[in-house]
């Protein structure tokens, strides 16, 4: 049958032209009214990878929904969820896939409503080319700025400089050559690796897929031509060996392989691997795969390591070339863009999560805020959604990593909420804190087991929790006294002593209140390290924090109790007048009136005011206290 | 100097590092087996990422009980070569109301047979993520899915409040209750899709080949007779046609496509040439527009 032959002669020619296809990513970005999603409808349409049902509704939905007066509305193709639909904007990064006898590419569409600068930053983590569209009527405006700021930051190195809506300002060439060198001049700092600029008419396909009558006087090739022959490959398998271990496979004793993907470098049976955080070497074995055993793995491939000796490396390891260590610390510094609408809190523990390692992480320093206006510095003190800023982190445990611009995926993190799951932050390491390699812990003889010893108890900490004037003072206040009498060596940690001392520097903001308990947890341990029973009456509201201080100690160190009064009952007994005045204003921030308080899901002990008078109360924890073995033999 | 992987070697990397990730980081993983081409090339990935250990998760297959039958052996014939735990749910409640997609509409069918039963069959099995087919280029409201996509404990999507997902860097923490749905394939064309088959000697459901087999007509496709339990309207009469199906699913639900293909070339080569996307295939998509993204807030795949 000749339409069979014409399919195996398509066929053919077909896998002929697929085999050694490469793959581009790239990002379009822009203004709001720029375009974008008209340009990716274009290329779909233009290279021919619109089915014909897919035609149909788009000509049925530019009827209904189209903004472009009889014409096809080619953004219609692509902004997907029908919210967006309604309201005619694009409001999450969408994916798009076509090819062309050349590459097959992969089309991060983001968005360039200012609020949603964390979409642009998610589609540029994974492209390897930005197009940056302008309205030639508008030329370069700040969010050209951003979002050039932005794909700089994430490290693309290649821009286009799409000039659209060339047709309105009549192919207009001196405009044209104006915005371009407007855009030159600014795109110095950025050091990118190439910039092309293209006159472009994304609704009527001027120089998109074809040369356009329209613009004689432009030599350069049009918006699909650079894509399809633009170099980006960086030549990953180059650069020194890295393998970030993602799963330790042991289907039975004689087999252990560590699993993963070559994230830069090569390797060879018989080469010499170091697990990066602890220095152990061994060779590697084999690499093995379904389809066999490999003689090499490059980078971006996944594999399986089997080494010839037995060393202790599990998931989050890093395997790397002996010559070429990455560095090893607990404080890095990094660029950080903001994700989430609740705020950066420095000292609020996060969890971080590099390659494929998660430990726990705090912001220790927020050393300025970048203003993506005019790429300034700016002091700050928390970082808002899609703020920009560059941090010091610390780290509950050294991590193995390298610098972003040396190595992207052993570059790179993000921060995560303990409580929500949230991603709330996404990070680039910039540098490494290289002291934190040197603080080693000393070693010495006498230690909090021979200090708890020696006064007969275990140490710990009562954590009293609660709104102001639930009780929480009164109780810690029978509760010492009563383990003073039984011969207990104790102290007290409260508001009186430490807000007018180490933390009278503090206010009552949201994170002047984290950095307070920071404090007052530090302390708390250090007196547990002395062997001694802390009793903490603070208010401390948040969840996160109470967590953080649970952490900082041993398992049975710490005692959460919540001191619980509903808020009508505490501001009726007002012991302060505290209540009164935060009603009426004179006080801000008054945890239970315009401050929240998180009350502890799972405290240690509950103890309800309004059931039970303080000295039954403060009875119940010496009672705990002795059941949990804390105060010796009596 | 290395040659740079071609753009299947990057997909197939891909997907094997999202399936690792994901049984490195939840307790009870389970992989959506819906017994198409898309499952099988996922499965195909899954032997690939873990071996020599087989997959260490079961196969789940909601089964609507209107599947093909030649689906249904191949899945059984599967599951027995390469050794792997299949679990088959079905709707028993909506089975005793004998729902059906002749008497009670495409979209009620759906919803009662297959979004509650996927549902009823996660909550059975506590599991805390699925693999799923799904590929971004399917349709619109798909291309902004992420590739982990979070659930609430009642399995429902929120495409305004979605994880940010950057470089492959995958947010895995869940709740006690809550779960995610992982695509692997989200990167992949339904070219790709054809290739990789090819390219692996990917075994697939006869069906994908063109055969003569009974159709009847209706609103402009071909609809297979494949049992006795097809309801056949006036005027209509079974007829043996060269057929093949691009995608399948119920088989009173999927369309038939007029094709000459027996094998995988020309079938691929059909596709080099096709004009008329995969969907188009699938009858309950054309319910409205944005119907998918109806479906896949309420908890559909």
């Amino acid at each position: 049958m000749d339409q069979t032959l014409d399919h195996t002669k398509a066929f053919a020619e077909f896998i002929a032209h697929s085999e050694g296809k490469s793959l581009l990513r790239f990002l379009t970005c822009g203004s709001v009214d720029d375009g974008k999603s008209t340009l990716i409808g274009r290329l779909l349409y233009d290279s021919k990878r619109l089915f014909e049902d897919q035609l149909a509704t788009l000509e049925a939905d530019s009827e209904k929904f189209g903004t472009t007066e009889g014409d096809i509305d080619f953004a219609l193709l692509v902004d997907g969820l029908v919210a967006e639909r309604e309201q005619g904007i694009t409001i999450d990064v969408a994916y798009r896939y076509f090819a062309t006898d050349q590459r097959r590419f992969i089309v991060a569409d983001t968005p360039g409503h200012e609020q949603y600068t964390r979409n642009m930053a998610t589609g540029a983590s994974n492209s390897d080319l930005a197009v940056l569209l302008v309205d030639a009527q508008a030329g370069i405006l700040t969010q050209t700025r951003r979002h050039a700021y932005i794909v700089s930051l994430l490290g693309i190195r290649h821009v286009i400089l799409a000039v659209n809506k060339i047709d309105l300002i009549g192919f207009d060439e001196e405009r044209f050559v104006d915005i371009r060198n407007e855009f030159a001049e600014f795109a110095k700092q950025f050091d990118f690796e190439s910039i092309v600029t293209i006159p472009m008419s994304a609704r009527y396909g001027d120089n998109v897929t074809d040369r356009s009558a329209n613009t004689p006087w432009y030599g350069g090739p049009t918006l699909l031509e650079h894509l399809e022959t633009v170099s980006v490959d960086e030549n990953l398998s180059d650069k020194p060996f890295r393998f970030p271990v993602q799963w330790v496979n042991r289907p039975n004793a004689d087999f252990r392989g560590y699993t993963g993907t070559v994230a830069e470098g090569t390797v060879e049976p018989g080469d010499r691997v170091v697990v990066a955080r602890t220095g152990q070497a061994a060779n590697i074995s084999r690499i093995v795969t379904l389809d066999g055993d490999l003689d090499q793995a490059q980078a971006q491939t996944a594999v399986t390591l089997t080494l010839d000796a037995e060393i202790d490396a599990s998931r989050g390891d890093i395997l790397v070339a002996p010559e070429h260590r990455p560095e090893v610390s607990d404080q890095i510094a990094a660029h950080i863009i903001w994700m989430s609408e609740e705020e950066l809190l420095p000292g609020r523990p996060y969890l971080l999560k590099s390659g494929t390692r998660t430990v726990g992480a705090a912001v220790s320093e927020l050393k300025h805020q970048v203003d993506v206006e005019s790429i300034k510095e700016l002091a700050a003190k928390t970082l808002g959604l899609n703020d920009i800023g560059l941090v010091n982190l610390s780290l509950s445990e050294p991590i193995a990593f390298d610098l972003y611009d040396d190595n992207k995926t052993t570059g790179s993190f993000i921060l995560i909420d303990r409580f929500t799951n949230a991603t709330v932050a996404a990070g680039m390491i910039r540098f490494g804190l290289r002291r934190a390699t040197n603080i080693h812990w000393q070693a010495l003889n006498v230690n909090r087991d021979s200090r708890a010893a020696l006064k007969g108890q275990k140490p710990c900490v009562l954590w009293f929790t609660g709104l102001s004037g639930a009780g929480k003072s009164t109780i810690a206040n029978l509760v010492e006294s009563k383990l003073h009498l039984m011969g207990r060596h104790t102290y007290m940690l409260d508001g009186d002593n430490i807000r007018h001392g180490l933390n009278r520097d503090l206010g009552f903001t949201d994170a002047d209140r984290v950095e307070n308990i920071r404090r007052v947890a530090e302390t708390a341990k250090l007196f547990v390290d002395a062997g001694v029973i802390v009793l903490v009456s603070f208010i401390s509201p948040f969840r996160s924090e109470r967590r953080m201080a649970r952490e900082m100690l041993d398992e049975g160190e710490f005692l959460e109790i919540f001191v619980d009064a509903p808020l009508a009952v505490v501001e009726e007994r007002d012991p302060k007048g505290l209540y009164k005045k935060a009603r009426a204003g004179e006080i801000q921030h008054f945890t239970g009136i315009d401050s929240p308080y998180e009350a502890p899901l799972e405290p240690d002990l509950l103890l309800d005011t309004t059931t039970a008078d303080a000295n039954a109360l403060a009875d119940q924890i010496v009672e705990r206290l002795m059941k949990g073995g804390y105060l010796g033999a009596a | 100097m290395n040659k740079p992987l071609t753009h299947l070697q990057r997909l197939e990397a891909e997907a094997i590092f999202i399936m690792r990730e994901v049984v490195a980081n939840f307790e009870r993983p389970v992989m959506l087996y819906s017994i198409g081409k898309d499952s099988s090339v996922m499965l195909h990935l899954a032997r690939k990422a873990f071996y020599p250990a087989p997959p260490p998760f079961p196969l789940l297959h909601v089964d609507t009980t209107w599947k093909f039958r030649d689906m249904i052996t191949f899945r059984d014939e599967t599951a027995r070569k390469y050794d792997l735990k299949l679990i088959v749910h079905t709707n028993q409640e909506g089975r005793d109301q004998g729902i059906n997609p002749f008497d009670h509409g495409s979209s009620h069918y759906t919803q009662v047979m297959k979004t509650q039963a996927l549902k009823q069959a996660l909550d059975l099995g506590r599991y805390d993520a699925a693999f799923g087919g799904a590929r971004r280029d399917e349709e619109k409201s798909r291309a902004k899915e992420r590739i982990f996509s979070f659930r609430s404990a009642s399995h429902a999507w929120d495409p305004k409040n979605q994880r940010p997902e950057l470089w492959s860097l995958f947010n895995t923490r869940v709740k006690p209750g809550e779960s995610i749905r992982v695509f692997p394939l989200s990167n992949w064309t339904e070219l790709d899709i054809w290739q990789y088959i090819l390219s692996e000697n990917i075994e697939i459901v006869p069906l994908y080949f063109a055969a003569e087999r009974p159709v009847v007509q209706r609103s402009d496709q071909w609809i297979m007779v494949d049992d006795a339990r097809m309801a056949l309207q006036p005027g209509e009469k079974p007829e043996m046609r060269m057929v093949r199906f691009r995608t399948l699913g119920c088989y009173p639900l999927t369309a038939a496509i007029e094709s000459e293909a027996t094998t995988l070339e020309t079938i691929v080569a059909e596709m080099f040439v096709a004009r008329t996307s995969e969907r188009q295939g699938r009858l309950i998509d054309h319910d409205e527009t944005g119907s998918m993204e109806l479906k896949k807030r309420e908890g559909y795949f």
